[in-house]
């Protein structure tokens, strides 16, 4: 059980070490969608139904790594009034349930200024931060903030990137790598064969590995478990519940609970 | 390269069609992503990138425009990596593509420097260029940067006025850069670092960003950048095609329109000045689109 005291680093490692016999479940939620309130509920949903860890998402103008199902999610929560102020605030509410790993693009952490970012992220005890347009090459000031607030950088790897690439990502990887499963956007995706590199990210780092883009159902993270991948996030298919509930008049929250208790009871070897 | 599939994304229309011609030429699969406003207003170069074979894919994010059709190629990009290459419309995105643009895009400025050496025995006071993404200005201006004697000027689109927030001049806004498309550069963008949209009559003009190698003429001091409206450079647009019989694209009049007003005062009394700009593109494209604007102003 983690402490008060402990690092963002620090409840990442226990959150995939605690899922002892099985992958750590991230399920992945936009901020501030449908609404600020709901997507609080949707995080606490996910705590309740076998969540380890929880990716949260700042919606971002021009989400170039997204699809068009967390795209479109981005740009209603924006319409809805979600700014990244209030994605923190739901960040420090989940932080009381499981480690919150923040997807923010580059922009909005430069327009912040990095120490500050690292720093409101520390005082929240949201554990890391995902950057999905920040190269390698201009990490460094990111990550020496980030190390020095306590919080876990978490670099990104894709099928595409070469092995000295691959090695020098391995090596300042905080948390966890953030694997990249098909080369292109996040979404839902039938097929793929992760093993190869799966094999070939965790010859690079000793941090875990989680697997992400293109995962959708229990049979899909399932497969990325027996591949070996340490953890498995889950995106697309829990925005589209949540989009397809709020649609309907439904509970968000209630649509997205079923979907990851099948997610979770599938990871279980 | 083993890429048999090209992709671009195109504003004004003008580098779709040209990609599309390269694609029709080699017998090679052309997708060309647009915003449905750019579709609206260019439709002309619409309909000749279809005619050549190529498919026009319509972007609807957004306001539909420029930026979102930059995000779109390079979110196919990215999937399609294996097969398919991107050809970048502008001095935009991430390295190396500014440069890639900038080096080839020089041949106007390279043919420039020497045909004014030629024509009028010395090289032009100033160089003057519209600036959206920037790749018409970076390819002329890059070979008199080494001749301290030519003033370069970028001219971006002030659409209905900077102080309106409604325009596409950031570079002349000024204020903290930012990452767009995968560059730092001059961008525009609100207090928590979310990109703001554009606003110009000109779809190639009509862009929050610029290409990075333009801020660091701006911050170096080697080029200078200002802003004229839309009502400006329809004017500019209207009096060239009544001086000249040339009808100039609406992206260009901009240049035209701070050469013969501002840019002019500056150098009244002056003798011997010569102004050297850059006619980036053709205006056929933009009839119907100028005279609907033409007649709702007057």
């Amino acid at each position: 059980m983690s402490t008060a005291t402990d690092t963002g680093v620090e409840r990442i490692a226990a959150a995939f070490a605690g899922a002892a016999g099985r992958a750590a479940l991230m399920p992945y939620l936009m901020g501030g969608f449908p609404d600020v309130e709901t997507s609080a509920r949707i995080g606490e949903a996910y705590a309740d139904n076998g969540a380890d860890l929880v990716e949260l998402g700042v919606p971002f103008s021009d989400p170039l790594a997204d699809g068009p199902v967390i795209h479109a999610a981005g740009t209603r929560a924006l319409e809805a009034g979600s700014s990244l102020h209030r994605v923190l605030e739901v960040g420090a509410r989940l932080a009381h349930r499981l480690p919150v790993v923040l997807m923010c693009y580059a922009n909005p952490i430069l327009a912040r200024g990095v120490e500050r970012f690292a720093d409101e992220l520390a005082v929240r005890r949201i554990s890391g931060l995902i950057v999905p347009d920040l190269p390698l090459e201009e990490a460094p000031a990111v990550l020496a903030a980030c190390d020095e607030a306590g919080i876990a950088l978490v670099p990104l790897a894709a099928p595409t990137t070469p092995e000295d690439r691959l090695a020098a990502i391995g090596a300042r990887a905080r948390g966890f790598l953030y694997t990249v499963s098909v080369t292109g956007t996040t979404g839902e995706r039938s097929g793929g064969d992760a093993a190869a590199l799966i094999a070939r990210v965790k010859a690079s780092t000793a941090a875990p590995v989680a697997l992400g883009f293109g995962i959708s159902t229990p049979e899909q993270a399932r497969a990325a478990a027996d591949a070996g991948a340490d953890g498995v996030i889950v995106g697309s298919r829990l925005v589209r519940a949540a989009a397809e509930a709020a649609d309907a008049g439904e509970d968000p929250a209630a649509a997205v609970a079923a979907v990851v208790a099948a997610l979770a009871a599938g990871l279980v070897r | 390269m083993g890429k048999t599939r090209i992709i671009a994304e195109t504003g004004a229309g003008q580098h779709g069609v040209a990609t599309a011609t390269a694609c029709a030429l080699l017998g090679v699969e052309c997708v060309v992503y647009m915003g449905t406003e750019d579709m609206r207003r260019q439709k002309p170069n619409v309909e000749r990138m279809g005619l050549m074979g190529a498919k026009v894919e319509p972007v609807d994010a957004g306001a539909r425009t420029l930026k979102e059709a930059v995000s779109a190629a390079i979110r196919d990009w990215v999937a399609n990596v294996a097969d398919t290459h991107y050809v970048i419309g502008s001095a935009v995105g991430p390295a190396p593509f500014p440069a890639l643009v900038r080096d080839l895009q020089r041949v106007i400025g390279d043919e420039a420097r020497a045909q004014a050496l030629e024509s009028i025995g010395r090289l032009p006071s100033r160089v003057i260029a519209c600036v959206g993404g920037g790749s018409n200005a970076i390819g002329i201006f890059v070979p008199f940067a080494g001749d301290p004697e030519v003033a370069l000027v970028g001219v971006e689109a002030a659409g209905d006025g900077i102080e309106t927030g409604r325009h596409g001049a950031p570079l002349t806004l000024g204020g903290r850069g930012g990452v767009l498309h995968g560059a730092y550069s001059a961008i525009m963008q609100d207090e928590d670092g979310q990109i703001l949209e554009a606003h110009s009559i000109s779809a190639g003009l009509d862009y929050p960003g610029t290409g990075p190698e333009h801020a660091h003429l701006r911050d170096t001091g080697r080029a200078r950048y200002v802003a004229v409206t839309d009502a400006q450079a329809l004017a500019a647009f209207q009096r060239v095609a009544k001086l000249e019989g040339i009808v100039p694209a609406l992206e260009s009049s901009h240049a035209i329109a701070w050469a013969l007003g501002p840019g002019a005062d500056e150098v009244r009394g002056e003798s011997g000045h010569v102004d050297l700009i850059c006619l980036s593109g053709r205006g056929d494209k933009d009839l119907a689109e100028a005279l609907a604007a033409i007649g709702r102003s007057e």
